[in-house]
């Protein structure tokens, strides 16, 4: 399954609204705890327009998951708050918009896949009647008709015999099948947005094959805007076509696909890179990241990084290095951005 | 590193969890037949990779090989002695020799214990290995050795961040200076990032004190670079088995292919430009395996043949000078860069109906993409 990278819209291309479907800028989560006010998302920016694949890559606590319930309006509230920014859907400011409009837009026009299926399936429903809640709900159509909506779309999903499965309970389901039950529903009302929060985290390499394969195939075939929550670089290569990396809430390094595994322009990046062992090559020593990531609730001033970074100088403890522009639709949040580019020749 | 000296020997080793039903009299119904016949040899300061999907039986083999669980047929010898023969004083001398590091180092390690009690606990039930009043000296040196402040004694484990818990998880499994240390999907809990530490930390073990690894993971690039033998498991049985290279290079079992060919390759120049073969469905139930070869109901090569005959883990022709389980063992490279890339859905209809459906097709975008 290769994608046509060269097809791909020029970053001129990308200012063009009709296709631009969301814009985020510079947003702020905060959960607001007893003990510590935990900056999980500090200033996230990025767009996202139809047909592109937008990978959100970052470890455990860097925001990511946040940053994406927050674009769904389903943050937990509190302790999580929104305290800056903004969500655009279409030009359209999402979090100062009344609740009902919102909930139109969720759910029809932006649709989620959760990583844990099993977990996000309710166990005493049939598969059946929690797809075809989707219909009934934002289409008020009638049980019977949503019944028959349901089994098309697990056939769009490929599961097999789907008339009869729309009778089976979530546990009924492996962990793959399960997972394309969760596609199912989030495709049920042609989203023009998908957010998939590590879709394929839990399940087996043979079927993260399966599952990612199914995921590209139907973004193509409705040109959806795909936005790839993951900490896996290998999915992020076999998909993707620009990549936020985050790192403390932040995103270091926004690149398109080709150039950030050529050339990583960040020192996180390229330290991420570096400590991937390689099935396709014959890796020895592991270089390692020391230390580990930050406490949300007591970020490092300046350079959330440097504490970890190799090349950290003085003015990283102290300065918060801007978001530089590398090259054109590239930026990176390092004061020594040039000398990492360069190192990588 | 790695010696000739055979230090664990499993031979025919069947464990099959019996099904029953009804509840005062109990009738057995079937049989989970978790680990089928696993043959296999473990060499002093050798690292053995097992790779497998979820309910391979990986799993109930590492508790066999602990003695948590009574094999239903066949022998696993220690230096020649039959594990299970052995009760009583010989066996706890047996279990100091095998130790364990589990996968989720948040609930392996009880939250109400200090951190100098959860690694000092293998010296209250092997009590002649330390004496008492050297104990918290002897977990202190523990510490250090994994790369924890011995001042951390007595915290508690959520003080720490996963790759710190599964630190102390390998303080406990050294412990008792053990030769054979089982690591059950040691690092799949943790960031990439600090993922490399831990692995790292385990080779440095290893050279230290000359140990040997059975290193059970899901994920193929980890155990390609810390195994020096790979096994690769399907449904109970070992299907291949060879040195990471024969494996890796020159793998000849279709579910090896598969399985190789399905992990993303961090790398997006060669996105369309490897083999990659899409399995279809799951994985059958171990309770009424296929006839024959278990994996001939996804498998493209299936022929009558496989349904009636099971191939045994022996050196073929055609299998590149390692054991392989299959009738039709052929050399294929699934990892590097093809000139002519051929993605594979395999599509399986019904019992044992093999269609493939090959598209070949070069992408050169992909390629051109890339400065």
């Amino acid at each position: 399954m290769a994608i046509d990278i060269s097809d791909r819209p020029l970053p001129a291309d990308r200012e063009d609204s009709s296709r631009l479907l969301l814009e985020v800028d510079n947003l702020h989560v905060e959960f607001r705890t007893r003990d510590a006010v935990v900056k999980a998302v500090n200033g996230l920016t990025y767009s996202l327009s139809s047909g592109e694949t937008l990978a959100i890559l970052g470890e455990s606590g860097s925001g990511k998951s946040v940053s994406a319930q927050a674009v769904m309006g389903i943050l937990d509230s509190p302790p999580g708050f929104v305290t800056n920014g903004t969500i655009r859907y279409r030009g359209e400011n999402m979090l100062t918009m009344p609740e009902d409009q919102r909930r139109k837009i969720r759910g029809r026009r932006i649709a989620m896949i959760f990583q844990d299926a099993l977990s996000s399936l309710n166990p005493v429903f049939t598969v059946g009647d929690q797809i075809g809640e989707m219909f009934r709900v934002h289409l008020g159509m009638s049980k019977k008709d949503s019944r028959v909506k349901a089994a098309e779309l697990l056939d769009r999903v490929r599961i097999p015999s789907a008339k009869d499965r729309v009778k089976d309970y979530p546990h009924q389901f492996s962990g793959g099948m399960r997972q394309r039950v969760m596609i199912a529903m989030a495709l049920s009302l042609d989203p023009e947005i998908v957010i998939a929060d590590e879709p394929t985290t839990a399940l087996d390499v043979t079927v993260q094959a399966q599952i990612m394969k199914l995921l590209s195939d139907l973004q193509q075939e409705m040109s959806m805007g795909l936005i790839l929550i993951t900490h896996d670089l290998g999915v992020v290569a076999d998909v993707a076509d620009r990549i936020e990396v985050m790192y403390a809430g932040r995103v270091v390094e926004e690149a398109d696909v080709g150039d950030i595994y050529a050339r990583p322009a960040h020192p996180y990046t390229e330290a991420l890179l570096k400590s991937i062992p390689r099935v396709d090559m014959k890796g020895q020593a592991l270089s390692t990241i020391p230390g580990t990531p930050p406490n949300l609730a007591r970020i490092p001033a300046g350079c959330a990084f440097h504490p970890r970074c190799h090349r950290a100088q003085a003015i990283c403890a102290t300065d918060e290095p801007e978001f530089a522009q590398v090259a054109l639709g590239r930026r990176s949040r390092c004061h020594f951005w040039p000398e990492v580019l360069d190192d990588q020749r | 590193m790695t010696s000739d000296e055979v230090i664990l020997e499993v031979k025919d080793l069947v464990k099959h969890f019996p099904i029953t039903q009804g509840i005062v009299f109990k009738r057995k119904i079937g049989d989970v037949r978790a680990v089928d016949g696993v043959n296999l040899q473990l060499h002093r300061g050798e690292t053995l990779g097992l790779v497998g999907e979820s309910g391979c039986g990986k799993s109930t083999l590492a508790k066999l090989l602990m003695v948590l669980e009574r094999p239903t047929s066949g022998v696993a010898e220690y230096k020649g002695d039959d594990m299970y023969s052995l009760s009583g004083k010989a066996l706890r001398r047996l279990r100091r020799q095998i130790q364990i590091v589990l996968q989720d180092p948040y609930t392996s390690l009880n939250p109400r214990m200090t951190v100098g009690d959860i690694v000092g606990e293998p010296f209250e039930i092997h009590p002649d290995v330390a004496p008492k009043g050297d104990r918290r000296k002897r977990v202190q040196e523990l510490l250090e050795v994994v790369g924890l402040n011995p001042e951390f004694i007595n915290r508690f484990p959520h003080q720490f961040s996963g790759g710190q818990r599964q630190r102390i998880g390998i303080a406990r499994g050294l412990a008792l200076r053990p030769e054979i240390i089982i690591c059950d999907e040691p690092v799949s809990a943790l960031d990439v990032s600090v993922q490399g530490q831990v692995m790292n930390l385990l080779e440095d073990l290893q050279n230290e004190f000359d140990l040997s690894y059975l290193f059970i993971a899901h994920d193929l690039s980890v155990v390609r670079h810390i195994s020096d033998r790979v096994a690769v498991m399907y449904l109970g049985k070992i299907v291949e088995i060879g040195t990471e290279d024969e494996i890796y290079e020159t793998p000849t079992h279709p579910y090896t292919q598969a399985l190789l060919s399905a992990v993303p390759v961090p790398d997006p120049t060669l996105r369309g430009l490897r083999n990659q073969i899409i399995l279809q469905g799951d994985v059958p139930s171990p309770v009424n395996p296929p006839s024959g070869c278990r994996f001939r109901t996804r498998c493209w090569k299936a022929e009558d043949l496989c349904a009636q005959e099971e191939p045994l883990l022996v050196v073929r022709e055609t299998s590149a000078g390692h054991p392989s389980a299959c009738h039709f063992a052929q050399q294929r490279d699934v990892v590097h860069a093809q000139a002519e890339a051929d993605v594979e859905l395999i599509e399986v209809e019904g019992s044992g109906e093999a269609s493939v459906d090959s598209a070949a097709h070069t992408d050169d975008a992909s390629t051109a993409a890339v400065p």
